[in-house]
């Protein structure tokens, strides 16, 4: 097994749910509840070090009990590694931690993420739509339900001629 | 809009004088102001809402998605071959790099070897187009800033590189020229002579880049001192490539995490001291010359060889077989309309692009199209700092700073 996750499994005994390694990839799962726990370890413990935040981005799997992914990717600069960490969301209660105390730049990239995948992110000082248009009510493009075409907010622009679909 | 609670202040001149009694109250209040959507400057449509206290920029906050295409939902419904010329409509000003992060994502995603040779053109057309990219980034930046002359300058040697990726692959700017496992077509020895003699021509010229900027008065007080911003917070942003450099973290994915050709070339990384956008100016200058270092580098050490991985299940055949080849065209056919069957797994892969890192994060459960797939566009992340970089600057150094990060919309957005 990796060091990294060797040392994240020692340190939480309890929280994190899976570790896996693939194609060079170093990737740990963790329950939403020890998120930032988990988060702070990697960002502050001088073995991990992972002060670069390289992108947030989140899954869809529909089928799955708790339907959502979030996916963080760092780095960090001194020690030359990255790591990602994931934790899953259900569509209930779609709120996850924040973690722009942490990562300034996760900012902008939580908000993608609230705007494409309608997960929201506790304690974000701006969480609003970024890349859609603020009165946009159609939902969240990204979810694996919504149809590729959209779902006919296009069609009401007089300025267009309707798609046919 | 969040913009309704906009502070309004009333107060006195000189409160403490006595003579202020018997005067009338000056009202200042900051003053909101809408740049863009169509503003020269943004480099594409961005909307930036200023908060203005006189000429000094106090809030700014970025509007996006106006270039809103929706390229990660169009991912999950193409096959990975189909998603090639998605890519060049990305950062359409450097259409070759795209192409180059995404197949090299896909190659890690299916543990696919490219066969030496590849690896040495890829390299090449690559630093090719970081030239093209720097040369456009100058030019924007110095028009920006008022200096016009680059411009035209950086835009006729740009012109010579353009009809070489003409003649390469048959477009100048969507090129679509990389293909997964290897690429799509070889340099002829035509074009090999062309870019020697490009790169016997070029380092003088830039020479003459720096000439007309570096004695420039007014370009050294618009650059110097401008959009500071300190590595500890460039890095918890997440910048990358020449901004991030440029405030003196030595960051740079083809030294770190060599991929193609890049560990068998010696080359160095600029790296800045002060953050400014004089320094990440001076490190995008200091990286054609490098960058013309490498293509020689290349040139020399290529040896003959194929362009495309062995692995029929996944690469596509020779377009002559497939003009002249009754399986080959089904199989061409195949490989788009169905695809190949990727492994599940999930995979991220930064690519050092001439803005930062480009990286594309791809889950996959099988099958021909990706499940997922996330672009990790630089130019997105850029503006994600450019509040903490713009306050306190004057209203002018805005355009500055859009320069500086050398944001493409149409990667910002998707």
């Amino acid at each position: 097994m990796h060091p990294l996750l060797r040392r994240i499994q020692h340190t939480f005994s309890v929280g994190v749910t899976g570790v896996s390694e693939w194609r060079g990839d170093v990737s740990v799962t963790v329950t939403r509840d020890k998120l930032r726990e988990v988060a702070q370890f990697l960002r502050e413990d001088p073995g991990m070090d992972f002060d670069y935040i390289v992108h947030v981005s989140s899954v869809d799997w529909p089928d799955d009990e708790e339907r959502f992914e979030v996916v963080w990717e760092f780095y960090s600069i001194r020690k030359r590694q990255r790591i990602r960490l994931k934790t899953r969301v259900p569509e209930e209660d779609c709120v996850v931690d924040s973690l722009t105390d942490f990562w300034k730049g996760a900012d902008f990239m939580e908000r993608e993420v609230y705007d494409m995948m309608g997960i929201r992110f506790r304690n974000h000082p701006d969480l609003r739509r970024i890349l859609m248009p603020d009165d946009y009510t159609e939902g969240y493009p990204l979810r694996k339900d919504f149809p590729l075409r959209g779902k006919g907010w296009r069609d009401t622009f007089d300025f267009l001629d309707e798609v046919p679909r | 809009m969040a913009f309704e609670d906009q502070r309004t202040t009333v107060y006195k001149v000189n409160p403490e004088h006595p003579e202020s009694e018997t005067l009338p109250t000056l009202r200042t209040e900051e003053l909101l102001l809408n740049m863009g959507p169509q503003h020269p400057s943004t480099h594409g449509v961005l909307k930036v809402i200023l908060e203005l206290e006189g000429e000094r920029l106090v809030k700014s906050t970025p509007v996006m998605g106006y270039l809103h295409r929706g390229v990660e939902k169009l991912a999950e419904d193409g096959t990975y071959h189909q998603f090639i010329p998605h890519t060049d409509r990305l950062d359409y000003v450097c259409a070759m790099y795209n192409n180059f992060a995404y197949c090299r994502a896909v190659e890690k995603l299916l543990n696919l070897q490219v066969p030496e040779r590849a690896d040495y053109l890829r390299t090449i057309v690559a630093e090719v187009q970081r030239i093209i990219g720097h040369q456009f980034w100058l030019s924007a930046q110095a028009l920006d800033i008022g200096a016009m002359t680059v411009f035209f300058y950086c835009f006729r040697d740009r012109e010579i590189l353009l009809d070489w990726f003409d003649e390469l692959c048959g477009a100048r700017l969507t090129t679509s020229w990389y293909r997964i496992g290897g690429v799509e077509r070889d340099l002829t020895p035509a074009l090999i002579d062309k870019l020697k003699q490009f790169l016997d021509y070029f380092p003088p010229k830039i020479d003459e880049y720096q000439v007309f900027l570096e004695k420039n008065r007014i370009w050294l007080g618009r650059t110097k001192g401008v959009a500071v911003i300190s590595a500890e917070d460039a890095v918890s942003f997440g910048l990358s490539g020449p901004v991030l450099r440029g405030s003196g973290v030595d960051y740079d994915l083809r030294k770190y995490e060599p991929y193609s050709a890049y560990p068998k070339c010696e080359f160095s990384v600029p790296v800045g001291k002060n953050g400014d956008t004089y320094d990440r100016y001076w490190i995008r200058v200091m990286e054609l010359y490098e960058s013309v270092k490498i293509i020689r580098q290349c040139l020399e050490q290529m040896q003959e060889g194929p362009i495309m991985a062995d692995a029929p299940s996944v690469t596509l055949p020779p377009k002559e077989r497939v003009f002249t080849n009754l399986e080959a065209m089904i199989q061409q056919f195949k490989l788009f309309s169905q695809g190949f069957d990727a492994p599940p797994g999930e995979i991220y892969c930064g690519t050092e692009a001439h803005k930062g890192e480009l990286g594309f994060h791809i889950v996959s459960t099988g099958g021909g199209k990706p499940y997922r797939l996330k672009i990790r566009a630089p130019s997105f992340i850029h503006m994600g700092a450019f509040d903490h970089m713009a306050r306190g600057y004057m209203i002018s150094d805005a355009c500055t700073i859009f320069g500086t990060y050398d944001i493409v919309m149409g990667e910002c957005d998707r």
